[in-house]
């Protein structure tokens, strides 16, 4: 079958002169979805977006063609056409479903009003509202009136994708263009949008052409695969043949860093010591509502606890309570059998540590790395100069960032790198317990692997017992030992990896398996 | 009540509180007058009868509360004191000059707001072209100059030295309306039309801007909307709050500006009345323009404010809203 | 993502890279010579004293001519920068630091929610609520015409407009998880401010710094001119056009001398805020 849309050689360069698309090729046929993946500053979007013949501001096409060939028309093209004639294929013959609707859709226009557009510029001939009724039921939204004059901030974040994917399919176009529609919603929704895609494709042979970092929703959705990094396609295949038996080093490197649930990685249980740190009945209220109610935990010396929650669940709350950045309510926290004081003492501050989601907002870039290591010490400790300046270099060393990074600044520093440093802030007063929040998530799949790997010889080396908060059920096997789930405040479950993945007894977490995209499963 | 009469009049509960406390600060002024208020009032040559009978009417006996009270009370009331200077009542003093500034303020709001907007816009729309860049470099030019400064430039232009086809300073005779002569008008308009041009125009550039790079302007454009769709649907309602503040500030800026010029142009309104005031040490005209002016202020952004209120859905709408 | 190294350095570095930014110290540093080596030059330059009589007043035959009591325009010309730049200095430091110390307090503690925010703010909004020059003129009137007292009525009524701007880049600052870390760590608030939010908003602050300038000379050139500011027969720029622009027509020089000295220091200082604020822009954008 022939492709649709058919991108040769595609070079790009920003207008400082520097190339960031090498010749870049891939193809698309009706009713295809080819996965276009790659880490963040691979070049995947820019490599996409030239379907529409659209380059954003500082980037300019400087080599290279788009043909299209679609079911009414063809153009050789894309890229040398008129601006006019461009227009007129946009949204109509080829349309785009973007990253983030938050940003996306008119916050000043009507739900209706963002969707009908398309038609109304294109001189759609029929009528317009039942097209447009018919594309919002399609994504699986109501197509009345009342949903029609509705503004974006009255939806949801997934019912705002589903704006944006009824937007792209209301004119029939004969390709489409994803840019990670599913960044930023959880597991379940994510899934219903994805079933909406695969199945808008199939019925109505569209070209679509998915964007995204994320092997494992690959696995479940496209029928090929390309790989990009630093702006070239590095390999190209069916999905089964690419994620099974993979050529290029990088695109293997990608599919080892992925977690995944059915991996077993071999690895030593955790002794189950004495309890390090204990809650009971933490609660703590925004307003009139309760974002936590009555949680009862425990983390014992050396072992690593999986919370488990989606946005909203109170994780976050939860564990900047137990490191004492936020006031709980309620609850009572105990150290070593010792109550936590309000506020703690220093010995309890040392003891529990914490470290934050995004390690581009918790390094002070004002500060070299020696200089951010040194505030706990010198707020905590009563160590000397000298003393302080000893144990900087040591912690350093120890999260593999050696003593040329003591005197650098955060700004020149990857992200792997930064959150390394943010985790040796955080070990620097050798605490008994270490709290990870989302400490993955900000980072790509690779990074994030390294960090993993990083934590669990940590906790090998310094026997730390670490609360691991996350909202990737995925990353369970390999760093935990015990998960506990949280959701609306409360803990559903709680049990041992083996027990809660084989064995999961709360219906959320079994509907969090369910939906949790695994690569193991190729279409 | 809806969110959005809440916040509005939350918003002129807050205007209120303010122009209350500034009352306050002017009323608190006349008590760091040195020696006796009432002499210092009607000034040096005034006779002991005079001063005895403002004492008492200041019932400078009183306690300061009391006295900013019946102040306040004059004031809202029309009373607006008593000029040292022309010894007789403030409002007849000013009577006809606030009419004769806000004349000033409004030609020059009605010449600058439609050429600021459409050279503001002009430039956020051909950002990096050299329309854009002469536009940018002429208005910061311009706002680094003081109101004398373009002013006295003018005057040099079209008045004195190179051409001289309009007056240098107003002609009217005391008692004859500005507007019977406006050639007189030119130059005082023109000036102030300068200084708040600028403003306008990087503020309108700037907002415009921000908007022409938002995510939804891109997805209008991919969309494959005309242009003039993009522009005028999904980009320029959003200026609407910000611009309606930038007219409201340019408004405001006039206030202060108009001190300047009127002094300048020998212009009879109440800014030259402020300056002769000050120099005159008339305390109470000094009082009661700064009131007029800051009472203008406030009143000015309250109505900004509120246009940037009704401007935005999320507010006008949130009340039937679940989501974010 | 640019390398940020140590803070006002870099930015400033970066800033001069700019054409604008040169040509705009090139101006600045123009009027501030003239303005500093001016008193001495003068006499040198022309033969006559600062309160010397040259000759028949609005004479226009001679360098500049001569001014509204027949003293040297030019000699007094020279002579007359000085009361400008310093006042305007002096305002500007105190709208500064006034107005960087509340407003980081007030960004700062609005992240705590203390009712610290709320009160400076509102306190500002009154300010807010008289144009610059009015506030001035208010004071005049009540506390006399005095150098020192111009020079602080102007700071003082820049305190809530730096203020905002600071309290702005403090609470986008003070959001940020190294803060919190910092609070986290113990540190006390005063250390807090000066070593984590500071050195991270230097970038407005600096902005403000030239824009604040800028206006400052412009309020006390303006008030000179207003009569209101420095008395004769002391020799400043704004005085020296009140005294001679009834002449304009027979003796320009006396007006436009200080004229143009005004404005191409003004223009000057504002070419150089512009390209930090650029400048400023695009870091704070890449680092985010």
């Amino acid at each position: 079958m022939s492709a649709t849309i058919e991108c040769t050689g595609l070079r790009v360069a920003t207008t400082g002169g520097r190339e960031v698309l090498h010749g870049v090729d891939w193809a698309v046929a009706p009713g295809e979805i080819l996965a276009l993946v790659g880490e963040s500053g691979s070049g995947k979007t820019t490599a996409a977006l030239a379907a529409l013949g659209h380059f954003r501001a500082g980037l300019a096409h400087t080599g290279g063609t788009v043909r299209f060939a679609g079911h009414t028309e063809s153009h050789d093209d894309l890229l040398t056409l008129p601006v006019a004639t461009l227009r007129g294929v946009r949204g109509r013959l080829v349309s785009y479903v973007p990253q983030d609707p938050a940003l996306s859709l008119n916050p000043v226009l009507r739900i209706g009003t963002q969707v009908a557009e398309v038609l109304t510029a294109h001189g759609w001939d029929g009528d317009v509202t039942a097209r447009v009724r018919e594309a919002l039921t399609d994504v699986g939204l109501p197509g009345d009136d009342d949903f029609l004059a509705r503004y974006p901030h009255q939806l949801s974040g997934g019912q705002q994708q589903r704006v944006g994917i009824a937007a792209a399919f209301v004119h029939r176009p004969d390709a489409v263009v994803l840019d990670e529609p599913t960044t930023g919603l959880d597991v379940t929704t994510q899934d219903l949008v994805l079933d909406t895609v695969r199945e808008l494709v199939t019925r109505s042979g569209t070209a679509a052409l998915y964007i995204t970092h994320d092997l494992a929703v690959v696995a479940g959705l496209a029928d090929r695969v390309a790989v990009m990094q630093a702006g070239e396609v590095v390999e190209t295949g069916p999905v089964r043949g690419i994620l099974t038996a993979p050529e290029h080093p990088y695109t293997r490197a990608l599919i080892a860093a992925v977690p995944d649930l059915a991996r077993v990685p071999d690895r030593d249980p955790s002794p189950a010591g004495e309890p390090v740190l204990r809650v009971r009945g933490a609660g703590k209220r925004y307003g009139g509502r309760a974002v936590l109610d009555g949680v009862d935990l425990e983390l014992a010396a050396g072992e690593c606890l999986m919370l488990l929650g989606e946005s909203g669940s109170g994780k976050t709350t939860l564990a900047r309570g137990l490191s004492g950045l936020l006031p709980l309510d309620a609850g009572e926290l105990s150290l070593h059998g010792e109550p936590l004081a309000t506020p703690r003492t220093w010995a309890q501050l040392r003891s529990v540590q914490y470290v934050f989601q995004s390690p581009f907002a918790s390094l002070n870039p004002r500060r070299t790395l020696a200089s951010s290591l040194e505030v706990p010490l010198r707020h905590l400790t009563d160590l000397d100069a000298a003393a302080r300046r000893d144990r900087v270099a040591d912690m350093l060393r120890q999260v593999r960032l050696g003593e040329s990074f003591a005197h650098r600044y955060p700004g020149g520093l990857s992200g792997g790198e930064r959150q390394r440093a943010a985790i040796a802030r955080a070990l620097v007063t050798a605490p008994d317990v270490l709290v990870c929040d989302e400490v993955t998530s900000a980072l790509d799949v690779s990074v994030q692997a390294s960090i993993v790997e990083l934590l669990a010889t940590v906790r090998r080396e310094l026997g730390t017992a670490m609360l691991f908060v996350t909202h990737n059920i995925a990353l369970a096997r390999e760093v935990a030992d015990r998960i506990a789930v949280l959701q609306h405040g409360r803990i559903v479950e709680q049990g041992t990896v083996e027990q809660v993945l084989a064995d999961p007894r709360h219906d959320y977490t079994r509907e969090l398996l369910a939906h949790t995209p695994s690569m193991t499963t190729p279409r | 009540m809806s969110p959005l009469a809440r916040m509005i009049l939350r918003r002129l509960a807050v205007s209120v509180l303010i122009l209350v406390v500034v009352s306050v600060l002017i009323f608190a002024a006349t008590l760091l007058l040195p020696g006796d208020p009432a002499r210092a009032i009607l000034g040096q040559q005034a006779t002991p009868e005079r001063v005895a009978a403002l004492s008492e009417q200041l019932g400078l006996d009183r306690p300061a509360p009391e006295r900013y009270l019946s102040w306040l009370g004059g004031v809202l009331t029309g009373d607006l004191g008593y000029s040292a200077a022309t010894q007789g009542p403030v409002t007849e003093l000013l009577g006809g000059r606030i009419g004769a500034s806000a004349l000033l303020l409004v030609l020059t709001a009605l010449v600058s707001t439609p050429v600021a907007l459409a050279l503001g816009a002009r430039a956020a729309v051909r950002r990096g072209t050299r329309t854009d860049s002469a536009v940018s470099g002429t208005s910061l030019v311009l706002a680094a100059l003081p109101e004398f400064v373009i002013g006295v430039l003018l005057v040099v232009l079209f008045a004195t030295s190179v051409l001289r086809i309009l007056p240098s300073v107003t002609i009217a005779r005391p008692g004859e309306p500005v507007w019977a002569r406006p050639e007189q008008l030119v130059l005082p308009v023109l000036t102030l039309a300068l200084v708040v041009i600028p403003y306008v125009v990087r503020m309108m550039r700037a907002t415009l801007s921000e908007t022409l790079d938002a995510g939804y302007v891109e997805m209008a454009r991919l969309k494959g909307l005309p242009e003039r769709t993009v522009l005028l649907r999904h980009a320029v309602p959003h200026t609407i709050g910000p611009v309606a503040q930038v007219i409201a500030l340019q408004l405001a800026w006039l206030a202060g500006g108009v001190v300047v010029v009127e002094f300048l142009f020998r212009y009879p309104g109440i800014g030259q009345a402020l300056i002769d005031a000050v120099a005159n040490r008339d305390v109470q005209v000094v009082q009661a323009i700064t009131l007029i002016i800051a009472a203008f202020y406030v009143l000015v952004n309250l109505a900004a404010d509120v246009a940037g209120i009704l401007a935005d859905p999320r507010i006008r709408h949130s009340s039937t809203g679940g989501g974010s | 993502m640019t390398a940020a190294t140590s803070a006002p350095a870099g930015l400033l570095r970066r800033t001069f890279r700019r054409r604008q930014a040169r040509v705009g110290a090139a101006l600045t540093l123009l009027v501030v010579a003239v303005a500093l080596l001016g008193p001495v030059l003068g006499p040198l330059l022309t033969g006559y004293g600062v309160d010397d009589f040259a000759g028949r007043p609005f004479r226009a035959e001679g360098l500049a001519g001569t001014d509204d009591l027949g003293r040297d325009v030019l000699t007094r010309f020279l002579a007359g920068g000085g009361p400008v730049l310093a006042s305007a200095v002096a305002a500007t430091a105190i709208g500064i630091v006034g107005g960087a110390v509340l407003g980081m307090l007030a960004g700062y503690s609005g992240t705590t929610g203390s009712r610290l925010d709320p009160l400076i703010m509102r306190g500002g909004d009154v300010l807010l609520s008289f144009p610059q020059l009015v506030l001035a003129l208010l004071a005049v009137a009540v506390l006399g015409s005095s150098g020192w007292l111009l020079v602080l009525v102007i700071g003082i009524t820049h305190i809530p407009r730096v203020a905002r701007v600071a309290r702005q880049a403090t609470l986008s600052v003070a959001g940020q998880d190294y803060v919190l870390a910092a609070r986290m760590y113990g540190m006390p608030r005063r250390r807090i401010l000066a070593t984590e939010v500071l050195p991270n908003i230097t970038g407005p602050l600096m902005v403000e710094l030239g824009l604040r300038l800028t206006y400052s000379i412009g309020y006390v050139a303006s008030l000179s001119f207003l009569g209101l500011g420095v008395q004769p027969p002391a020799a400043d720029w704004g005085l020296q056009i009140n005294e001679n622009r009834i002449a304009l027509t027979v003796a320009p020089w006396g007006v436009l001398l200080p004229v143009l000295a005004i404005a191409v220091l003004t223009v000057g200082t504002n070419m150089v805020t512009d390209a930090l604020a650029k400048e400023s822009a695009d870091t704070t954008g890449g680092v985010a």
